[in-house]
């Protein structure tokens, strides 16, 4: 019974959102931002429980894993003090939540981030592995690509540019629409399966 | 015709061609589906995780909310990777940026567990919300493959710049991965740290290839037909072009 709303409900809100696309009126506008707003309060509302599973995780990691739990130690600690001190001194740009953010977490996330050179190096590395006559093609794309756009290509040649530009508009950006067109009407397809119930795998 | 008419033109075939499909084939045998190497992978990835002993880590990456297509299509799959994880006994681990997916794949794990008659293997806390933030998640992930060196792992849905992170960490610990997503970029990444690559819609069409549910595969003969369409649509079009009728003007937004 439970499962026959939620198909209904789906169903309903499903053809409105798409209806509210096509007619703008002043009360499906209202409409609209009235389920965006329910959406937020949903979103609130799993946040604190998702918190509540992050404290419970790593609480248990603490009870059961010596080895990581130095790691959920600091993680309880940092959510601890992120939440206290924007309670308390609130988050303004001289609060402490503030500092740690742009002294912390900024430079944190950066370093994560500048990881990526390095795995950009070791997976190109392995992708371009000449083993095979498609392998081969994509090595020539990606020379071609590589030193054409970087200042050695004028050195080489004025043509190699020009090339690598070619690659990319042509090859490249006919197989990236054809990706985009099929996942345009995937997505459509997709939403058409939950509208009209077929595909329930969210109950 | 402006955008918008083009948009409901197209939702207007999609939805017409659909029920024409689904009306015309639900009493005769479908056709076969083309064989998809990364779907038929997946009880190779979970049957590797169950002799090796390691769990299986599934994440939907950072880009996508529960409201994107490419999540719903994601947790399609998480059902039958669930599923036959639970029939397995191996445990599943599930890290997300999103406290709503988080809890849509809570319920999803759960029933599978149940379903297959284990819900004494289902572990609460193996559905992590690991982070909201893009970096954070990336390293909490990468936390977790690195200290449970998973025997396979699933990138299905919409990533950004951490799914390289991700895959290599996953490839780095010996995990067999199978990934997918809408996004045009990071799948070239996918394609060379990734063991299975699903290629844009191939992960819309995951749930059609494992139920073998008609209706479901009703949808994908509508996206062939109107994929036709457009086919022909481009080769037409040109071509009277050519002739001097522009027509291309008055069809195209």
């Amino acid at each position: 019974m439970i499962n026959r709303i939620a198909v209904a409900v789906a169903f309903v809100v499903g053809i409105f959102m798409v209806a509210q696309y096509f007619i703008s009126s002043e009360i499906s506008g209202r409409l609209y931002n009235l389920l965006l707003d329910y959406y937020q309060i949903i979103f609130a509302v799993t946040m604190i429980v998702g918190g509540i599973s992050l404290v419970r995780y790593h609480g248990a990691q603490i009870r059961r894993d010596a080895d990581s739990r130095v790691y959920s130690i600091v993680t309880i600690l940092a959510v601890a003090f992120m939440v206290v001190s924007a309670s308390i001194a609130g988050t303004g740009p001289t609060s402490p939540y503030q500092w740690a953010f742009n002294n912390l977490q900024a430079p944190m996330q950066a370093t994560t981030f500048s990881l990526l050179a390095f795995f950009v190096a070791s997976a190109a590395y392995r992708g371009f592995r000449v083993r095979s006559t498609p392998a081969l093609v994509l090595a020539l794309a990606a020379v071609i690509v590589l030193v054409g756009r970087s200042a050695f290509g004028d050195m080489i040649s004025d043509k190699l540019p020009e090339l690598a530009g070619w690659v990319l508009n042509n090859p490249s950006a006919t197989a990236k629409r054809g990706i985009l067109v099929g996942i345009g009407l995937g997505s459509v397809a997709t939403a058409l399966r939950v509208i009209l119930g077929i595909e329930r795998s969210y109950l | 015709m402006d955008n918008s008419t083009a948009a409901l033109l197209g939702w207007v075939l999609l939805s017409t061609a659909l029920i024409l499909f689904y009306t015309l084939r639900s009493r005769r045998e479908g056709r076969n589906l083309r064989v998809i190497p990364g779907l038929k992978a997946i009880e190779e990835a979970v049957g590797r995780s169950t002799e090796l002993g390691k769990p299986v880590v599934f994440t939907t990456g950072w880009g996508g909310d529960i409201q994107r297509p490419t999540t719903i299509a994601a947790l399609n799959l998480l059902r039958f990777v669930a599923a036959r994880a639970a029939s397995y006994g191996t445990r599943i681990l599930f890290p997300t940026h999103d406290p709503v997916i988080a809890e849509a794949a809570r319920e999803i794990i759960k029933t599978a567990y149940a379903e297959q008659g284990h819900p004494d293997l289902f572990r609460d806390d193996d559905i992590i919300f690991v982070s909201p933030s893009q970096f954070g998640y990336a390293a909490g992930v990468d936390g977790i493959v690195s200290r449970t060196k998973p025997g396979a792992m699933f990138l299905l849905g919409t990533f950004e710049g951490e799914a390289l992170i991700l895959a290599e960490t996953g490839n780095m610990n010996g995990a067999l991965q199978i990934s997918g997503t809408d996004s045009t970029i990071q799948l070239s990444f996918f394609i060379v740290a990734c063991d299975y690559t699903l290629i844009g819609e191939e992960l819309y069409t995951a749930s059609a290839y494992l139920t073998d549910d008609r209706r479901i595969k009703a949808s994908m003969y509508a996206q062939d037909f109107i994929r036709l369409l457009l086919i022909i649509g481009l080769l037409i079009l040109p071509l009277l072009a050519l002739l001097g009728l522009d027509l291309h003007r008055s069809i195209l937004p």
